[in-house]
């Protein structure tokens, strides 16, 4: 399953190669040019039909956060940097897995016994934590694990319920974004009325960089992002909704800090969705930010729309994602596209 | 001139929503004049120079703050978020009104501790439904605070001064002025208040050679304010500085010197926090020497945005004269 090859990729923003090697190699037949630029976006063209004189950018973003090794400790033990947001209060405990080959380590925890008191009910900075390799010295610690290597957490791509029941969920990292990866490729299978630029995009978790040279140098009319998104449904005792629900189907961003959903965009997802009853759901406004905030900037402006995968505890080590979630974004995703009107273009 | 901020300012328009706002200045503006609406929705009209001038652009904005519905909750009250930099001191007791007309009360949950300024999500909007099923705004709705126009001496008042007051500066400018050597380009912008988003893409689109923002700045001329050299009544504010960006030297100085040629009183504005398109338009493709002239106002970002109407016309006049004559910016 690619999902599950580009979930066990590595590929830290900055560091994307590894996924970019998965994606080539699946995209290379099925498009009529593919190039990457300067900054390590993978771009794609699948020439459409030629019904449609529209040119419209789909992108989904390869890097994944992450961590990287800054310097070794005398007693051989790594201080590392975050890339992109993590919460401080899953790093503990982890195991990582640092530079190409994979070298293991522990992000070091002091056992509960040790624990003063106020240390019980303080989340230690990441500033404070290091990671163990097993290195008995600043010198083996720094061939292991040289300063700028960068880590990923361990985690095997697990199906958690049989797929045959109904539940079809998922537990892996890095579904942020490989996820949109996954179906951008699927998306790369059929021709489309209009020109399709595939970008597949570095840099979005430290701040929507690759989507901007990327849309800049593709000049689209229109452009999609696919992503994964948070699922946060869990028990309040306040009467809230959570920015998306596990199971509910695509998620359909209206408003982000990043940007605005093109209104016409939206009506196309959502008459697209109902007509051929695909469950959707709308993204709670005003929550994170995508590769549309760079995209819908550049030149003189790309009406943009998100499409999301909604999955549990993502930027931790271990998220979940529903197949069928997964599975219905690639359906409006491609069922939207084929109804974009021709004069789309204002 | 001031029947038409009212309409402006009355008019419904939270970023990303600035049609109704776009089809009002489309029917006020000049007959025959040459527009487009770009991909993003910004309105753009040209009119061309008679020779020997420059490509200028003069950008106000279309777009107000306000609020996102981000949940309906069991008994059909709403939760929101801020469209732009929204404040909640003013909020409590305010009135909210959705694109379709809908009226809506901002209520307050009890506050633990009284003492501190409560965030957002402390509020709720209350729009008399009486469940969920009920309610006639969805998630994702937006809304304007609902506020009328008003005059208070040589003052007028409304929600939205910022920026339609800019936006009606814009129109009279371009009704009132002459001849001019330079192709104008009269941008009416989207999504500001959200991060100058219109205004760098059709700067992009424009490429002009000089440019210019209208729009609001804050004053230093009220009880307790904190420090500003700026206080309404005493002219335009000529923009040196504000956290988006320092004004290109060449740019305010022709704004100065066609000041003082007019016996126009200004006041230059270093503002600390804050920014305006011109911010945007500056740094679009290679480069643009950009400037700002700011209306005086008080109450920013309140339902009462105040300003004085004598500024407001010398605003209009600054203008009228900048671009009257050939330009040089050094
Ligand atoms: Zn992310
Ligand atoms: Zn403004």
């Amino acid at each position: 399953m690619l999902l599950q090859r580009l979930s066990e990729a590595h590929g830290i923003a900055g560091h994307e190669e590894e996924v970019r090697a998965v994606l080539l190699e699946q995209i290379r037949d099925r498009v009529d040019a593919c190039r990457i630029d300067g900054m390590g976006n993978l771009i794609a063209l699948k020439k459409g039909t030629g019904s449609s004189p529209l040119r419209v950018l789909v992108a989904a973003h390869m890097d994944e956060v992450g961590l990287m090794i800054t310097s070794a400790e005398e007693s051989g033990v790594l201080r590392f940097a975050k890339v992109g947001g993590i919460d401080d209060r899953v790093l503990p405990a982890r195991v990582v897995l640092i530079g190409p080959k994979r070298v293991p380590g522990v992000i070091g925890v002091k056992p509960v016994h040790l624990l003063d008191k106020g240390e019980r009910d303080r989340v230690t900075e990441s500033r404070q934590l290091t990671i163990d390799v097993g290195a008995t010295g600043k010198a083996e610690a720094e061939k292991l694990a040289p300063r700028g290597e960068f880590a990923v957490f361990a985690t095997e791509f697990i199906a958690l319920s049989d797929p045959s029941s109904g539940y079809r969920t998922v537990q892996g990292k890095a579904f942020d974004d490989r996820a949109g990866c996954a179906i951008l490729v699927e998306l790369l299978q059929e021709r489309f009325p209009f020109d399709l630029v595939a970008a597949f995009t570095v840099q979005e978790e430290v701040g929507l960089r690759g989507a901007r040279v990327a849309a800049g140098a593709e000049k689209p009319d229109a452009a999609l992002v696919l992503e994964c998104t948070g699922a946060n449904e869990v028990p309040t005792t306040r009467d809230t909704s959570p920015s998306t629900r596990l199971g509910s189907g695509p998620a359909i961003t209206l408003r982000d800090t990043s940007f605005i959903s093109d209104p016409r965009l939206v009506e196309l997802f959502r008459t697209a969705a109902r007509e051929k009853s695909i469950p959707h759901q709308y993204k709670q406004p005003n929550i994170g930010g995508t590769d549309a905030g760079s995209i819908h900037r550049a030149r003189d402006g790309v009406p943009s729309l998100t499409l999301a995968v909604p999955a549990r505890y993502i930027h931790s080590p271990s998220s979940i994602l529903d197949l069928t979630d997964f599975e219905n974004t690639a359906a409006l995703a491609r069922e939207a596209l084929h109804r974009l009107p021709r004069g789309f273009v204002p | 001139m001031k029947e038409l901020i009212r309409s402006l300012t009355e008019c419904f328009g939270p970023s990303g929503h600035e049609e109704a706002v776009r089809a009002l200045i489309r029917r006020e503006l000049p007959r025959g004049a040459e527009t487009r609406v770009d991909a993003m929705g910004n309105l753009i009209v040209h009119r061309t120079g008679a020779a020997g001038g420059r490509r200028i652009m003069l950008a106000a904005h279309m777009d107000e703050i306000g609020i996102v519905v981000t949940h309906v909750d069991q008994k059909g009250f709403l939760r929101f978020g801020n469209v732009g930099g929204v404040l909640s001191m003013p909020l409590t007791g305010g009135r909210v009104r959705f694109a379709q007309g809908i009226t809506g009360v901002i209520g307050l949950e009890k506050l633990e501790d009284p003492s501190r300024v409560p965030s957002l999500d402390k509020f709720y909007i209350d729009v008399g439904a009486p469940g969920p099923a009920d309610c006639p705004v969805r998630v994702g709705d937006v809304a304007c605070f609902n506020r009328d126009f008003e005059e208070v001496g040589a003052r007028i008042v409304a929600k939205a001064m910022d920026d339609r007051i800019g936006c009606a500066i814009l129109l009279e400018v371009m009704k009132e002025l002459g001849r001019s050597p330079h192709d104008l380009y009269f941008v009416f912008t989207v999504q500001e208040e959200v991060g100058v988003r219109g205004a760098g893409t059709s700067g992009y689109g424009v490429e002009p050679e000089i440019a210019l923002a209208v729009d609001i700045t804050l004053t230093g001329d009220t009880p307790e304010c904190a420090p500003m050299a700026v206080a309404l009544g005493s002219g335009p504010a000529i923009k040196i500085k504000d956290s988006g960006m320092l004004a290109h030297t060449g740019v305010k100085d022709w704004l100065l010197r066609t000041a003082e040629a007019g016996g126009i009183p200004c006041q230059r504005e270093v503002l600390v926090r804050g920014t305006t398109d011109a911010s945007a338009i500056q740094v679009s493709r290679a480069g643009v020497p950009a400037g700002c002239v700011s209306i005086p106002t008080r109450y920013a970002h309140s339902p009462s945005e105040m300003v004085d109407y004598g500024d407001v016309e010398a605003v209009v006049q600054l203008l009228l004269r900048a671009l009257a004559e050939p330009v040089d910016i050094g």
